[in-house]
């Protein structure tokens, strides 16, 4: 009888995958629970003999084993959305069992540490330079200059801290890399370990990922003679988006709130309980082990255009018909992998906005979908690649709404050091529902108070009002600390430039999310067809 | 709050690097909340100042003051889920909780591409319906 297997997954389980295990199982069937191949739509995807089914549920049990059932895919590893992908970090997705520690080496686990231990540190750290393998978790430093530093670095307590906060929304890759294929990343802060001369390392997970928290002690037990004498440790956040910020993450570890610290000093001097420290994101470290297999870093820099070397866990999210991780070499184009790949939105109606990098990443226009995946490309649209996740919205999308929420995230993640962004944030907020009400008609009874010289004792047309919103974001790019407050204008200046008419103050002519059949009344008035 | 459980779970991380945020974690998890005997007593054991430890306390979401003995469910309603709908299904699950539950709203669960996305009891639930999420909210 074959083996059926099922992704052990949480997006699969939150899809139902452990009660049709269940169904197989009760159907006499043993089930292996592998890794997810990251074709999220298809969850729970059922493989038999490299067959797929999904999305399957515990009712298509018996059809499925009949060979009747309507939800065959065919061959997984033929699927266009698979074949067409360049899997180096997730080579494993889909084919392992994330904690057997046979099917890692099988699949050529630990070679790359073996290789890295018999080589002199600084030749380990020139190959990574030599990648040009650059930092996944947002801000794109190289990698190996990063190590270099801490190799250089004067002392023998040192750290290795994996930044495994991933907060930003529309975001998954560290997730399945920490839930599918543990072993790599401890692989990686081996090697990292080594290349430095650290002893300690720790992978900082946000406490909404308890799957992935599991599945890491696990492997860290199972994995703890082949890293010795490096020690692991799972710390586990709290609920602070700003804690994925290193400094701010630093503090947490150490037991203080989370609370960004100015640099210098850099954390790689002076870190972790002040001592030299690598911190780096999930994504870069388990890239590691394919960079430091013989002849990896060589084919990782041919991959990828200009600085952007190499390949990305791309993450399509939001309203994307086939969404899920697609990790392919830098360049490729949005239209390419919303459009094509990504086959549109999943409610059918057009696109009309994207949003890259997460919650300060910009909002881009469909006529800028040509745009390449690259962080200079990028940067200079305005925009940002930060950790990769991709979020389509469809026409019935309310920018301005979506504008104010990037303030009140930042309100409400704030750590609070610096004024332009704990107040900042708060005014944005206000300012933006003053604009989309026509302006502030009065000024308020603070305002008019006597002793308020300096404030203004009239009201505010809309006009205004955006050009002291256009102020106060002035205020927070280039006066805040980090970049939590420093980018938070970048999506609400995209959405006020691509789609004024959101902001409008009659909510007519403005998308929205909550209800389409009004927005069809209302007539298609950003309709993503006029913009580009 | 059992004061034999506090101190074992503040004797079991006092001597760890870093001891607060996992002695935190474990207090909250046992009693449901870190209140002002328990903030008094870990200050003691890690020679902190009560303010440090309150400070710890109101600066992270995941550590509440009290307990509030109601079921949570936690309901995404970042970006991701915004794009798929959440915003529409808000309205009925706030009815549906009420003043019996506590509807909590949280920025991303991991499940961006299947939202709407909730957690309850420690369980994931994605690709929810307006439907669906009354039923989780009812019975939770
Ligand atoms: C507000 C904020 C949140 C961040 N969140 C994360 C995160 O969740 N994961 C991450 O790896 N990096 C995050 N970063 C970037 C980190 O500060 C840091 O650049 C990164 O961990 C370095 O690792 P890398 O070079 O491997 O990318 C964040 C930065 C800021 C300003
Ligand atoms: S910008 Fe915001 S989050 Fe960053 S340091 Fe300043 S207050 Fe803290
Ligand atoms: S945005 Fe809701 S799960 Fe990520």
């Amino acid at each position: 009888m074959s083996t059926v297997r099922i992704s052990d997954d949480a997006l699969a389980a939150a899809l139902g995958a452990e009660e049709l295990v269940a169904a197989f199982e009760q159907a006499g069937y043993t089930v292996e629970r592998v890794s997810s191949w990251g074709m999220h739509w298809l969850e729970p995807l059922v493989e038999i003999d490299g067959m797929g089914f999904g999305p399957a549920k515990p009712e298509d049990v018996a059809a499925i084993l009949d060979g009747t059932s309507a939800k065959a895919i065919g061959p997984i590893a033929e699927h266009p959305f698979i074949k067409s992908q360049q899997r180096l970090t997730f080579a494993r997705a889909g084919k392992t069992r994330p904690l057997s520690l046979e099917d890692y080496q099988a699949s050529g686990g630990w070679t790359a540490l073996t290789r890295s231990r018999a080589m002199d540190r600084a030749d380990v750290v020139a190959e990574v330079i030599e990648s040009g393998l650059r930092g996944r978790g947002g801000a794109g430093f190289p990698a190996g200059i990063k190590w270099r530093t801490v190799m250089e670095a004067a002392g023998d307590e040192k750290y290795i801290v994996c930044n495994a906060d991933e907060g930003d929304s529309g975001t998954f890759a560290d997730r399945m890399l920490m839930e599918g294929d543990p072993f790599q990343l401890i692989e990686g802060m081996a090697i990292a370990a080594h290349a430095v001369g650290a002893g300690q390392g720790y992978i900082y997970v946000r406490s909404e990922y308890p799957h992935a928290i599991a599945k890491l002690e696990a492997a860290i037990a199972l994995a703890r003679q082949h890293i010795a004498p490096f020690q692991l440790e799972v710390r586990v956040g709290a609920g602070a988006y700003v804690c994925g910020e290193e400094t701010s993450l630093l503090n947490s570890l150490e037991g203080k709130r989370g609370e960004v610290r100015a640099k210098p000093p850099l954390p790689a001097l002076e870190g972790l309980f002040g001592k030299p420290t690598v911190v780096n994101n999930v994504l870069t470290l388990a890239a590691i082990p394919h960079i430091m297999a013989e002849g990896g870093s060589g084919l990782y820099a041919q991959l990828g255009i200009d600085r952007s070397k190499g390949t990305m866990p791309i993450q399509l999210a939001g309203n994307i018909k086939h969404g899920g991780l697609y990790e392919t070499a830098f360049g490729i184009s949005l239209d390419r992998l919303i459009n094509e790949i990504g086959g549109g939105t999943a409610s059918g109606r057009p696109v009309k906005a994207v949003q890259v990098g997460g919650p300060l990443g910009a909002y881009i226009p469909p006529s800028q979908f040509h745009l390449p995946f690259d962080y200079e490309a990028y940067t200079a649209a305005d925009a940002l690649i930060g950790h990769g996740g991709v979020t389509v919205f469809d026409d019935s999308a309310d920018m301005g709404a979506m504008a104010r929420f990037a303030f009140q995230f930042c309100a409400a993640e704030s750590c609070g050091k610096c004024t332009p962004c704990r107040i900042g944030s708060t005014r944005g907020v206000e300012l933006i529902d003053r604009i989309r009400t026509g302006g502030k008609v009065h000024a308020d009874a603070v305002e008019t108070l006597p002793q308020m010289h300096n404030a203004r004792k009239a009201g505010r047309t809309r006009e205004e009002e955006l050009a002291l919103l256009d102020d106060l974001m002035e205020a927070m790019q280039f006066g805040s600390l980090c970049a939590l407050g420093g980018f938070t204008p970048y999506p609400v200046r995209s959405a006020l430039k691509h789609w004024p008419e959101d902001f409008s103050s009659s909510p007519q002519t403005r998308g929205s999310l909550a209800d389409s059949s009004d927005h069809a009344a209302s007539g298609p008035g950003s309709s993503p067809g006029r913009r580009s | 709050m059992e004061t034999s459980e506090l101190d074992a779970i503040i004797a079991r991380h006092k001597d760890r690097k870093g001891a607060l945020l996992p002695m935190l974690h474990d207090v909250q998890h046992a009693f449901g909340c870190i209140d002002a005997k328990a903030e008094r007593a870990i200050a003691e054991a890690l020679n902190l100042s009560r303010a440090e430890v309150h400070g710890m306390v109101s600066f992270y979401h995941d550590f509440t003051p009290a307990h509030d003995p109601r079921p949570v469910v936690e309901l995404c309603r970042a970006e991701a889920c915004k794009a798929r709908g959440v915003e529409a299904l808000v309205p009925a699950a706030e009815a549906a909780a009420g003043e019996r539950v506590n509807l909590k709203e949280v920025y991303c669960l991991g499940l961006c591409s299947m939202g709407p996305s909730a957690r309850i009891h420690g369980k994931l639930y994605a690709g929810l319906d307006e439907a669906e999420l009354v039923k989780l909210v009812k019975t939770a």
